[in-house]
């Protein structure tokens, strides 16, 4: 083994690789970049306020279908209200959900997890306990029940969410904090005399980040089901403002008269999660230093 | 004798549980180069450890001082202590896979120290990089500067992690079996590096190796090590000439010798140990 690095075929290596990963990328981070143009610029790109009803207009089909209204688009529900302006505004409550709720779940999950798996000793036991008993109640049920007694709104959503899901973060954190902490690396940080939180900080994040990033999109997914769920059974925010879950649940009566009630918002469901849980993966791979 | 480096009646144990070190004791003295020697498991790594202050959680160390240019780090309180070993010591790991950090660049992980403990600006830091890598003959150091460690093949990791080591000018280097993860080529050339560096820089030198080939050509004096034991301490060129333990003797007859490449590998005879255990048994008792 010569002494030098071998650019040549590293190089090689990277490229085929990053070709690789490019489509994955562009369609998962393209979808979702092109989700929040659509929910920021909901106001302008809605055809109709989506909760006008228009009793005469109800169940119109899609503009491809015989007997559409050239304006509404993607048709109307039971009550004649535009799908399309709804898709787009419960985009809005969406993405809110999952940014807001995926970031805060990440924060408090990671943070407890690096710590957890750095100090060890009680620490680490006492806050693996709690994530043991946390994991054991059902998590639908608990959200459920988080609800009941926070009452329904988007703040007790993302709170719900926080609540239940940190712990799949703090669950995997720490157990790659837990590897590092063996390393050699930190051992020599340690002589060094650097102090510990800077260890944390410098040291061992840099390697879970990956992961973190990976874990952070998926929650997002995850939390854009959640919320879907919750407006299924009618637990998330009011009844008024137009949510995914709800656009199902209330499609799901309809379903043999006008099944594109219930398909869109399905459909606007299914890309998004998948979407951010492509997302994740591809980023992890980009941003692990030995991948890159 | 007195060294940099005094390690006097040192134990370490599990608490409740076995004792990994025994009364151990030696010194090094300033631009001393000593081997510790002994099979695996035999406590060599847990030397370096308990006077670095990273001995692994489950670990306690149990009696014993150790001194750092006549300072007892266990009169001193642990942030004097981590202030006393970061000033004075330096560690050379045995892995070059694990010791650097995948996911920061080589140059980052060389100046840290200096400019976090050490308080130097950045600019001198990274000149000091720059002129440490020139010296452990890593070609372009410009470019490995700004390398993550996966670009560098092991050889060039160890002489990253060796010019890491002499950075903040430490008295006391532990190289903790530097060459073992490498092939035998590259091994003669760390070795004969370190060996330069730790002349050069007049560092007492800790090596702990199972090699007693190596230690013939990198050391002054040796400790063996058995059973967390201290069984023999001398110096190299009397101690190649006849070692005075029994099992110090059989160490060094089942070295395998580049003279007769023929002869079959000889063991540590089972008597030997036997009567090695029975009197260390009796020494303990």
């Amino acid at each position: 083994m010569g002494e030098t690095a071998q650019p040549a075929l590293r190089a090689d290596g990277r490229a085929a690789r990053r070709h690789g990963l490019g489509l994955r990328l562009w369609l998962s981070g393209g979808w979702i970049a092109l989700l929040a143009l659509a929910a920021l610029a909901a106001p302008l790109l809605a055809p109709h306020d989506p909760l006008a009803q228009d009793l005469f207009a109800g169940r119109l089909p899609p503009f491809w279908v015989a007997g559409a209204d050239p304006l509404y688009p993607l048709g109307t529900d039971s009550l004649g209200r535009d799908v399309l302006s709804r898709l787009l505004y419960a985009a809005r409550i969406a993405l809110t959900v999952a940014l807001v709720a995926g970031a805060l779940t990440c924060l408090i999950g990671a943070a407890l997890g690096l710590v957890a798996g750095f100090y060890g000793g009680w620490v680490d036991l006492v806050i693996s306990r709690l994530i043991d008993i946390w994991m054991s109640f059902p998590p639908v049920l608990f959200a459920i029940l988080l609800i009941a007694v926070l009452g329904t709104g988007l703040s007790s959503i993302i709170i719900a969410i926080v609540v239940i899901d940190w712990t799949r973060f703090a669950r995997v954190v720490r157990a790659e904090a837990l590897t590092q902490a063996r390393m050699d690396y930190v051992a020599s940080a340690q002589i060094a005399g650097m102090p510990r939180r800077r260890v944390i900080w410098a040291e061992i994040l840099p390697n879970v980040l990956p992961t973190i990033v990976a874990l952070l999109t998926l929650e997002m997914g995850i939390a854009v089901i959640v919320e879907a769920i919750l407006s299924f059974v009618n637990l998330s925010i009011s009844t008024d403002d137009p949510t995914w879950g709800g656009m199902i649940a209330e499609g799901r009566i309809s379903i043999h008269q006008a099944w594109w009630v219930l398909a869109f918002p399905l459909v606007a469901l299914f890309l998004t999660v998948l979407a951010f849980s492509q997302l994740g993966e591809g980023l992890k791979d980009r941003f692990d230093p030995v991948l890159r | 004798m007195s060294g940099y480096l005094e390690i006097e009646g040192l134990s370490v144990a599990i608490p409740n549980g076995p004792r990994l070190l025994h009364e151990v004791s030696l010194n090094v003295a300033e631009g001393e180069v000593r081997g510790l020697v002994g099979e695996s498991g035999a406590g060599k790594s847990m030397i370096g450890k308990a006077v670095l202050g990273i001995l692994p959680r489950a670990v306690a160390q149990t009696g014993g001082s150790v001194r750092l240019g006549g300072q007892d780090l266990g009169a001193l309180t642990p942030q004097g202590r981590r202030h006393l070993i970061g000033q004075t010591s330096a560690l050379i790991p045995q892995d070059p896979l694990t010791a650097l950090n995948p996911a920061r660049r080589i140059g980052r992980q060389i100046t840290d120290r200096l400019v976090d403990i050490l308080g130097w600006t950045r600019r001198e830091a990274e000149a000091r990089a720059r002129a440490l890598l020139d010296e452990v003959r890593v070609p372009d150091p410009a470019r490995v500067l700004r390398s993550y460690p996966h670009e560098l093949s092991g050889g060039m990791r160890q002489r990253v992690l060796i010019a890491a080591a002499f950075a903040a000018e430490p008295k006391l280097i532990i190289a903790d079996e530097p060459t073992t993860a490498l092939d035998v080529t590259v091994q003669r050339e760390i070795l004969r590096l370190i060996r330069e560096m730790q002349a050069r820089h007049g560092t007492a030198l800790l090596f702990v190796t199972h090699d007693l080939g190596v230690v013939s050509k990198v050391c002054q004096t040796l400790t063996v090590l058995y059973g967390g034991h201290v069984v023999e301490d001398s110096e190299v060129r009397r101690f190649f000439q006849g070692p005075q333990h029994r099992y110090a003797a059989a160490l060094l007859a089942a070295t395998p010798r580049y003279t007769d490449p023929d002869a079959s590998l000889t063991p540590v005879p089972e008597g030997v140990i036997a009567a090695t255990e029975a009197e260390l048994a009796g020494r303990a008792g």
